[in-house]
């Protein structure tokens, strides 16, 4: 007989790791199944706004989260990815890339990924030229021509801080306008290493072993840019493609009601994944408490 | 065993300081690299993983691209 844990915690952002402290807290026998630990937050820059912490790093908040989670003694399955969310008599089964675990309640705390362009060339020159994090990867790029694939403050955050960097940098920008904040916008205008292409779309990626050139269409024609680096700043999204019975809105986030309760009685959800209105790190770490004590609760009404 | 580590990174990027707070908690000493600061590094970083991507981590000359905990936990043996 397959052992049937109390809950499993899909995820280890805020949430998911807010989620086990408090489940462990409550002695509730857990699992947390996660592609890595920190989600999101790892990504973040400078956090002034998390109570407790007048000034902190994201790595360095999600080294404290982790010390947090495993002062605890319950299995983490680090680097494991739920393929399948199914109900079935009375328990849930999930089954992962590695593994099939069966548990009586659920929270999904898979956060958000950058969205993708979907264009050929993209994956083959992934981390050779096109990358999906300007703070990371930015300075690789001193003097070369760049694109920046967006048109809201994530991508003209990463223009402003590749003028300092680049030689030349196109804004590629799907809408009429940029939409970022109106002062970012002001200062990219103002310089003159920037190029802003509107109504544009990315056709392709181009390159040998690394990014040569980048294929847009704009007004029905063909353009091509020659650039060395490509920086996607297109937004993010919910990590919810497994959880096919789950009640989504329509930008994919599973739709949960005050007590992170889904459609579906013993699944529950937090954070970034959800409807909830705000992602913010405060915000997923108390979602991710509220989603156990209901579940905590679901259990207790059940026996 | 001592083994011959080094970090290629940038300053702010959120992936190079996990890697090297992961290093630390293992009371491991490397060399920190900032390709940022010095284009040859940076080619040498790019020659050595094939990549334009930041953190890269050699140990006894093998590669590991990226925050990749458990790969470094095979190289380190540990």
């Amino acid at each position: 007989m397959k052992k049937i844990y109390d809950l499993i915690i899909i995820g280890a952002g805020p949430a998911g790791i807010t989620a086990a402290v408090y489940a462990a807290r409550k002695k509730m026998d857990i699992l947390v199944i996660t592609k890595d630990i920190g989600g999101q937050a790892s990504w973040s820059g400078d956090i002034q706004n998390y109570t407790g912490y007048q000034f902190i790093t994201g790595p360095e908040l999600v080294i404290k989260f982790e010390e947090h989670m495993r002062k605890f003694d319950f299995e983490i399955k680090e680097n494991e990815e739920v393929k399948e969310l199914i109900f079935r008599k009375g328990t849930f089964l999930l089954k992962t890339d590695k593994n099939n675990y069966q548990t009586k309640t659920a929270i999904v705390a898979s956060g958000k990924r950058s969205r993708e362009l979907g264009v050929t060339g993209e994956k083959k020159f992934r981390n050779k030229g096109l990358t999906y994090c300007a703070t990371c990867d930015g300075p690789l790029f001193a003097g070369r021509d760049v694109a920046v694939i967006g048109g809201g403050n994530s991508a003209l955050d990463a223009a402003l801080q590749l003028i300092k960097i680049a030689n030349h940098i196109y804004i590629i920008n799907f809408t009429d306008n940029l939409t970022g904040d109106g002062i970012m916008q002001e200062k990219i205008r103002a310089d003159n290493k920037v190029s802003i292409f509107n109504n544009s779309r990315v056709k392709e990626v181009v390159g040998d072993i690394f990014v040569k050139a980048l294929k847009i269409e704009k007004d029905k024609k063909e353009k091509v840019l020659n650039v060395q680096g490509i920086f996607v700043e297109i937004g993010l999204i919910p990590n919810s493609d497994f959880a096919v019975d789950l009640e989504k809105n329509e930008r994919k986030e599973i739709v949960v009601n005050q007590r992170n309760e889904t459609n579906i009685p013993g699944v529950f959800a937090a954070g970034d994944v959800t409807n909830v209105p705000e992602k913010q790190i405060i915000i997923a770490a108390g979602e991710g408490a509220k989603a156990v004590l209901s579940a905590f609760r679901y259990l207790s009404t059940r026996k | 065993m001592n083994k011959k580590i080094k970090v290629y990174g940038v300053p702010g990027c959120p992936f190079c300081k996990k890697t090297k707070e992961f290093l630390k908690s293992k009371g491991l000493n490397f060399e920190d690299i900032d390709v940022a600061a010095d284009h040859d590094l940076a080619k040498e970083m790019i020659k050595k993983s094939g990549q334009m991507s930041v953190p890269v981590i050699e140990i006894d000359g093998k590669i590991v691209v990226g925050f990749d905990k458990e790969k470094m936990e095979n190289l380190l043996g540990s």
